[in-house]
């Protein structure tokens, strides 16, 4: 057998796909955009691999729980857009900021979480990354914002973070994301004209995922260009699906950020396997056959397992090992998210307020006198 | 015994101390002026209850009244310095920009325009584009980058030109500042100051004459504060912009022009007014009056006019809306047994329905020889025609009638 090799030159974007058509980077008021063909290590394909994979089964299990009504609420889940999430976080690194929606569970992982709080979260339990407090849509960690529930919100909140790296002058950067669904947000108008404005350090990103909810994107836009929308922002528009095409893109933009330029804005296609929550099964509004098309053409994962097998810069066993132990991984995490106990009720009141003297909460009834520490 | 001077509302209101006299030529204060008397002398407790803040003001931009204000030598030491209540405002902000480099205001024409209302004046020049920034006409927008470098670090004041225009950017003040510390469990706190005038002012019509008292005042999360004068305005806006919390902050447009004494002490640069902690301002026996901003002074007003009568009534100053300091206005209800809220505001789910409530489930309840009664703003849109507004919010003469009938008079 041969040995992997360490280091390839691989073009970007290679890919074709029928209703996917990017062969090169859309480009809106730049002369010029990322590179078309770019680096990958075996180190590097191997990380992207697991992070990957982490979150596909992740997401997975999380479906499984819910099914069995051990998750509730809301849930919505990101498999299919693992590349997004991994290429992004390739392209920056954890002392930048990161915003996003509530499709959230990938970046809760790559900005930091662990699958095991992540899951305990989801089911409620005091380990959760949140102690059971924020849910699916809450989930926060260092430089990572979140976790919104509210369509579009996030978007000048990411603009904040950016004023605040800009204010303290730390070279840091914040990626701003927000679906096909939440483009149309005038909000989002408002903070594409502050940060233009003020040349904040801020990455739009715009995940097309081809669906907001039900409502195709057709069906919800005049424009369905979204790396044009911001108008006087420069604009790309990349295959959501190559790992190394956002990550490629990401670090051009950063880089536009970096030397002070302002804002840039960035359209990634990609695709989500299901429905918008789990309360949707994803098919009323779009054909199976279209998801099994994406699935065996275009899937994120599959597309770097060929690539690195291909160049041979990993080999089918070492792949397999991984998965291995991710599906381990996701299991103890499982495992954990279903035993850990629920939080105290002497939590039902706590965080209400930072660096505050405990003080009385009403309860349901005017006896049911409670606490709230900070 | 004293003989406080009073001008009736429509002429523009005064809340004179005891050291203090007011004459006008103003044909609706002739009811009052037969009871001016500049030799008679105030007790000594009633000098110290009233010293600490009370001016004579000119309501801005209504019928010129002449005043001659004469100030009376009194046992206790004079205030050091006057002060309305925008300076007030603008004392604080400029002294806490200047503590803290992270704070920094945003807003409409906060910058170049010195403030719609004059509340940052100065603040631009002295600190510049990168701490007084103005913004575009992006409620929404300009709300959740506010509160986006709150999260980030930073210690905003973001000030809505009226809170009226907050409605425009309630999700952000609700769900991306009240609730983050909540939900991230004590992970993300939002130190982040919203402020701007609340409630009605003259002739501005239902658009712009809202009270959200009770609205910000609904939700855990937040703290709602409610400045009558200038030593409130100053003491808990300091407290705000120290405070790691988000805190809205309610102004009142037609107190800026309002002159107030300031002691030394409120003049300090640590000086701050806790929040959740009302304030006695007048001692009364026979009856608790209840309110927050403007109407505090109505209220005084009022309890001036019955004093004359034998009526004593208790003031209590709320200063903070949430969390509503029920033990002082409990205290002072099982004291006088008898309750009257005032407020700017809709009676219906308001700041007076929350107080009579919170009375009924608590100890008070069994001290109150009757009801206790809200006096409100109608529940009317703001109407624009003079005679109308006048009609529309609490007047003096509502307060000292609610007074008569609760008490049996």
């Amino acid at each position: 057998t041969l040995l992997p090799s360490p280091l390839l030159i691989m073009v970007a974007s290679s890919r074709s796909y029928a209703d996917f058509t990017p062969e090169k980077v859309d480009l809106h008021r730049l002369e010029e955009g990322p590179p078309l063909t770019a680096t990958l290590t075996r180190e590097e394909g191997l990380k992207y691999y697991r992070t990957m994979q982490t979150i596909r089964r992740m997401e997975l299990k999380a479906d499984q729980l819910y099914k069995q009504k051990i998750i509730r609420g809301f849930c919505h889940l990101y498999d299919g857009q693992e590349a997004c999430a991994v290429g992004i976080e390739g392209g920056i690194t954890l002392s930048d900021h990161l915003i996003t929606a509530y499709r959230a569970h990938g970046y809760t992982l790559t900005r930091g979480g662990t699958v095991r709080e992540i899951m305990a979260e989801l089911t409620g339990r005091r380990g959760g990354i949140a102690k059971g407090k924020g849910g699916s849509m809450h989930m926060y960690t260092k430089n990572f914002y979140g976790g919104n529930g509210i369509v579009g919100a996030q978007v000048p909140l990411g603009a904040g973070v950016a004023l605040a790296c800009k204010y303290l002058g730390n070279d840091q950067l914040c990626v701003s994301l927000y679906g096909d669904g939440a483009a149309n947000q005038g909000q989002i108008f408002e903070t594409y004209n502050m940060s233009s404005l003020w040349k904040l350090p801020i990455i739009f990103i715009c995940e097309n995922n081809q669906y907001g909810m039900g409502t195709s994107v057709e069906r919800s836009s005049a424009s369905t260009e979204y790396y044009k929308r911001g108008d006087y922002i420069p604009g790309l528009r990349v295959d959501g699906m190559d790992v190394l095409c956002v990550r490629e893109a990401t670090k051009f933009a950063a880089d536009h950020c970096r030397s002070g330029k302002g804002p840039i804005l960035m359209e990634l296609q990609t695709y989500r396997y299901h429905g918008h929550s789990m309360s949707d099964p994803g098919v009323s509004y779009r054909t199976r056959e279209e998801i099994q098309e994406v699935r065996s053409k275009s899937d994120p994962i599959s597309m770097l397992k060929d690539r690195m097998l291909s160049n041979n810069m990993a080999s089918i066993e070492e792949l397999k090992e991984i998965d291995i132990a991710v599906r381990k991984e996701i299991e103890d995490a499982a495992q954990f998210a279903t035993t850990d106990p629920e939080p105290p009720l002497d939590d039902l009141c706590s965080h209400i307020f930072a660096n505050d003297q405990p003080f009385e909460v009403r309860g349901a009834t005017p006896w049911t006198k409670l606490t709230s520490t900070s | 015994m004293v003989s406080p001077v009073s001008c009736c509302q429509t002429a523009g209101g005064c809340c004179p101390t005891a050291s203090w006299y007011l004459w006008t030529d103003s044909d609706s204060c002739s009811d009052w002026t037969g009871s001016f008397s500049r030799t008679s002398r105030s007790s000594h407790s009633e000098d110290r209850s009233k010293m600490a803040s009370l001016g004579c003001f000119l309501r801005s931009g209504n019928n010129a009244v002449s005043v001659v204000l004469r100030r009376e030598f009194s046992k206790t030491p004079p205030a050091a310095v006057q002060v309305n209540v925008r300076d007030a405002l603008n004392q604080a902000m400029d002294e806490e920009l200047e503590r803290d480099e992270r704070v920094f205001l945003l807003g409409e024409e906060v910058a170049q325009y010195d403030g719609a209302y004059k509340v940052s004046r100065g603040l631009w020049k002295k600190y510049g584009d990168k701490r007084i920034i103005d913004t575009p006409i992006t409620e929404m927008g300009f709300a959740g980058i506010a509160v986006g470098a709150a999260f980030a670090g930073l210690r905003p004041i973001c000030e809505f030109m009226t809170w009226n225009f907050s409605m425009q950017a309630i999700d952000q003040v609700i769900n991306s500042a009240a609730k983050t510390y909540y939900m991230s469990a004590g992970a993300q706190p939002v130190p982040i100051v919203f402020r701007g005038p609340n409630g009605s002012s003259a002739g501005v019509a239902a658009q712009h004459s809202q009270c959200f008292a009770a609205w910000y005042g609904h939700c855990p999360g937040l703290k709602v504060v409610s400045p009558w004068n200038s030593e409130d305005a100053r003491g808990l806006l300091k407290a705000a912009i120290r405070d790691d919390n988000p805190v809205v902050f309610l102004e009142n447009e037609l107190m800026y022009g309002v002159p107030f004494d300031l002691s030394e002490d409120v003049l300090q640069k640590d000086f701050v007014v806790p929040i959740g902690k009302a304030k006695v301002e007048r001692r009364g026996t026979h009856i608790t009056l209840v309110s927050h901003s403007r109407c505090v002074g109505f209220c005084l007003d009022a309890a001036s006019v019955l004093a004359k009568e034998g009526v004593e009534c208790e003031v209590v100053n709320l200063r903070t809306i949430r969390p509503l300091d029920v033990d002082t206005i409990e205290a002072s209800v099982m004291k006088t047994g008898h309750l009257v809220t005032v407020e700017g505001g809709w009676p219906q789910y308001g700041v007076g329905a929350e107080i009579c409530a919170r009375v009924m489930e608590g100890p008070a309840f069994n001290y109150l020889d009757a009801p206790a009664v809200r006096v409100t703003g109608v529940d009317i849109p703001m109407p624009y025609a003079k005679i109308l507004e006048d009609h529309s919010v609490p007047q003096i003469k509502d307060i000292i009638f609610s007074v008569k009938k609760v008490l049996n008079m």
